[in-house]
């Protein structure tokens, strides 16, 4: 038994220092998203007719405190999509509005939904939610119910919708349990033929891949508005692609 | 069913072949229903995959890294919950059921309040622990990427709510649902025990009744400050019963099924479908492939009521298991495989380690670092120290306790055959 002891302890050694030189070689800073993550089958119609004829975009995000950074609003990722969209369609007009509704789970954003479309007349709307969700435990069958109502009244009431789900929170991973909501939002998503930007997954891709330490105790805003940069531009890529917008630019 | 095919020890009357259900209710009711080894005689097997349902489930407790590839739940439906409970249901079922029929109901139940009570000091244990982790990572860390994540902490604030909920069990962190689970199961154990005894298959069959219901009337327990107990015990007592219904002579009776190759190709067809499904969830890519109408008829697969794919998915792996791995295979002899059931045969103490490690597991990663080297060396060493620990416990049952004679020789002691979670 002691000499299988050795061995084991030989291994896991050797596997150390083998992580620890091929860590050491992609050390540098990026923040790329594998296509699978950035790949929908669904799509945007409404967004690709308006970018097609040349109309106003209006984009409206609808989330909880986590579509946000606490005094540095510009620097959170909803004004760095406008940003990143504005670079990629140039002859686009592009108007972006954020919904905050913190503390608020997905069945008392849902009832919200349909007013504020009214009001603002958005060709997409993004929504993040399932945070708060999950942090409560609400029932994963009531939060699927009421992501799905929120889809179905988006859609009838003429938008297109993007499904943003959970930020990956390692350090809190032992408190909240994610998957449950995870899954129930890409049912809904399935179901509706709607996109879903995993930012679960990506952020997750990022941490594996020694992109960001999300473990990082950091105080100060630095690695939050770094995050918060690549989402956007990873949104902005993923509107463009589901909605076929090169294409759509070229014609 | 991981364990079973063969009678564990064949009594006269049980070797009747029994295949269909009323058969099987003549054998029960004309010979003794209730089948057990001889005393000393342990089931290596049940050891062994309760150890390896320890790993797997401390594995899955960590942020996901190499080994978490490794871990049952990435190729099908189930996971190591569901081995962990049936194992517990059958050791449970086979040494109070035991100590119910030399002892008698009383003094059978009394051994199991003590057991419910040994698992109810642990879970207690393992909040304190837990609590002492959150207070001091909810002073050290604040960043702004997670205030809203953060806000989860804000329990803390209301400690005299939440210290007494938990201990009610309706306050449960993340990964310590499965004590209470394994609580009540043991708490209605007795009754269970006794119902077993009058009529086993009866007994089966109320559960799986109980099972229905559950699933038509969405029946649940409610949990502090809201939502649902993770597991859900009106479901998952299925599996604990069905455990148990196996220890009590039903895997004997069901040997002539689990040794056919018709059952043998359709749990592979099943395991192999649900392997395929999975990969889905891992590769999006092949997400394209699978028919809208088979996706929106199986999602979601739901954990928290035990969801009929996933019980089918452990019958197959069960089934599987017991035809290719034999009881007497001498591979469980090898010292390779020693730290498993060594892990296995000390459960109760084993689990509670390998929750606590893993909390300290996550604590390290995010006070020390968190590379993927690192998330390695973690889960490593968390598994090394279970298996040590496993050891110092076999150790102090063999030597150091070996004055105090008594502890070897009562019947039903927990331990013997692992009763334990």
């Amino acid at each position: 038994m002691r000499s299988a002891f050795r061995t084991v302890l030989a291994a896991l050694l050797a596997a150390f220092v083998a992580g620890g030189y091929a860590r050491a070689e992609d050390a540098g800073q990026s923040c790329d998203v594998p296509a699978y993550l950035l790949t929908s089958e669904s799509s945007l119609p409404k967004v690709a007719e308006a970018v097609k004829k040349a109309q106003p975009l209006t984009i409206l995000v609808v989330g909880s405190r986590s579509s946000t950074i606490a005094s540095a609003d510009a620097s959170a990722y909803p004004a760095r999509l406008q940003a990143a969209l504005k670079e990629r369609l140039p002859s686009t007009p592009i108007t972006l509005s954020v919904e905050l509704q913190s503390a608020k789970t997905a069945e008392e954003a849902a009832s919200t939904l349909v007013k504020l479309v009214e009001a603002k007349r958005p060709t997409l709307v993004i929504w993040q939610t399932g945070t708060v969700d999950a942090m409560r435990s609400v029932d994963p069958d009531d939060f699927r119910g009421a992501v799905d109502e929120g889809v179905v009244a988006l859609q009838t009431a003429g938008t297109d919708v993007i499904l943003v789900n959970l930020q990956y929170s390692p350090r809190t991973e032992t408190m909240t349990s994610a998957p449950p909501y995870l899954d129930n939002m890409r049912v809904v998503a399935q179901q509706h033929e709607v996109p879903l930007f995993d930012r679960f997954a990506i952020m997750r891709h990022w941490n594996d891949a020694g992109d960001f330490d999300l473990f990082s105790t950091a105080h100060g805003s630095d690695l939050a508005k770094r995050v918060h940069d690549c989402l956007g531009r990873a949104l902005s890529k993923f509107v463009i692609d589901t909605a076929h917008l090169d294409a759509a630019q070229q014609n | 069913m991981t364990s079973i095919a063969d009678p564990i020890a064949g009594t006269p009357g049980d070797t009747k072949p029994a295949l269909a259900g009323h058969d099987a209710v003549k054998v029960a009711s004309s010979a003794p229903a209730i089948v057990f080894p001889a005393i000393g005689e342990r089931e290596l097997r049940l050891d062994l995959f309760r150890g390896l349902a320890l790993w797997l489930i401390f594995i899955d407790h960590l942020p996901p890294n190499i080994l978490t590839w490794f871990t049952i739940r990435n190729y099908g439906f189930s996971d190591a919950t569901e081995i962990f409970i049936f194992i517990s249901g059958y050791t449970a079922a086979f040494v109070y059921g035991r100590a119910m029929l030399q002892a008698g109901f009383v003094v059978a139940t009394a051994r199991i309040l003590r057991r419910v009570w040994q698992i109810y000091v642990a879970h207690v244990f393992l909040f304190t622990i837990f609590l002492a982790e959150i207070s001091y990572v909810a002073t050290s860390f604040e960043n702004p990427l997670y205030s809203e994540e953060m806000g989860i902490m804000d329990f803390l604030k209301q400690p005299d709510v939440t210290i007494v909920q938990a201990l009610l069990l309706r306050f449960r962190p993340v990964n310590m649902d499965v004590l209470p689970l394994y609580i009540v199961l043991m708490l209605f154990l007795p009754i269970i025990l006794w119902l077993m005894k009058w009529r086993a298959d009866v007994t089966l069959a109320l559960s799986a009744l109980l099972y229905a219901v559950t699933w038509h009337f969405d029946l649940y327990l409610t949990a502090y400050p809201n939502g649902v107990w993770f597991f859900n015990p009106l479901a998952w007592q299925l599996l604990f019963v069905f455990g148990a219904w196996c220890a009590m002579g039903g895997a004997a009776r069901m040997s002539r099924l689990l040794s056919s190759p018709l059952t043998m190709w359709i749990c592979l067809a099943y395991l192999f479908a649900s392997f395929c499904v999975t990969m889905t969830w891992y590769v999006p890519q092949l997400g394209r492939l699978m028919p809208r109408i088979i996706e929106q008829w199986m999602y979601p697969i739901d954990k928290t009521d035990l969801d009929v794919l996933r019980f089918a998915h452990f019958l197959a792996l069960a089934a599987i298991t017991v035809r290719f791995l034999p009881r007497d295979w001498p591979g469980l002899k090898s010292p390779w495989l020693r730290p498993l059931i060594l892990c296995g045969q000390h459960s109760l103490e084993i689990f509670c380690l390998g929750v606590f490690l893993a909390f300290a597991g996550h604590f390290v990663l995010a006070e020390v670092s968190g590379g993927a080297a690192m998330h390695l060396l973690v889960s490593v060493s968390g598994i090394l120290i279970m298996w040590g620990m496993a050891w110092v416990i076999s150790w102090y049952k063999h030597s150091a306790d070996k004055g105090a004679s008594k502890t070897k020789s009562i019947p039903g002691n927990a331990d013997l055959a692992g009763g334990g979670a």
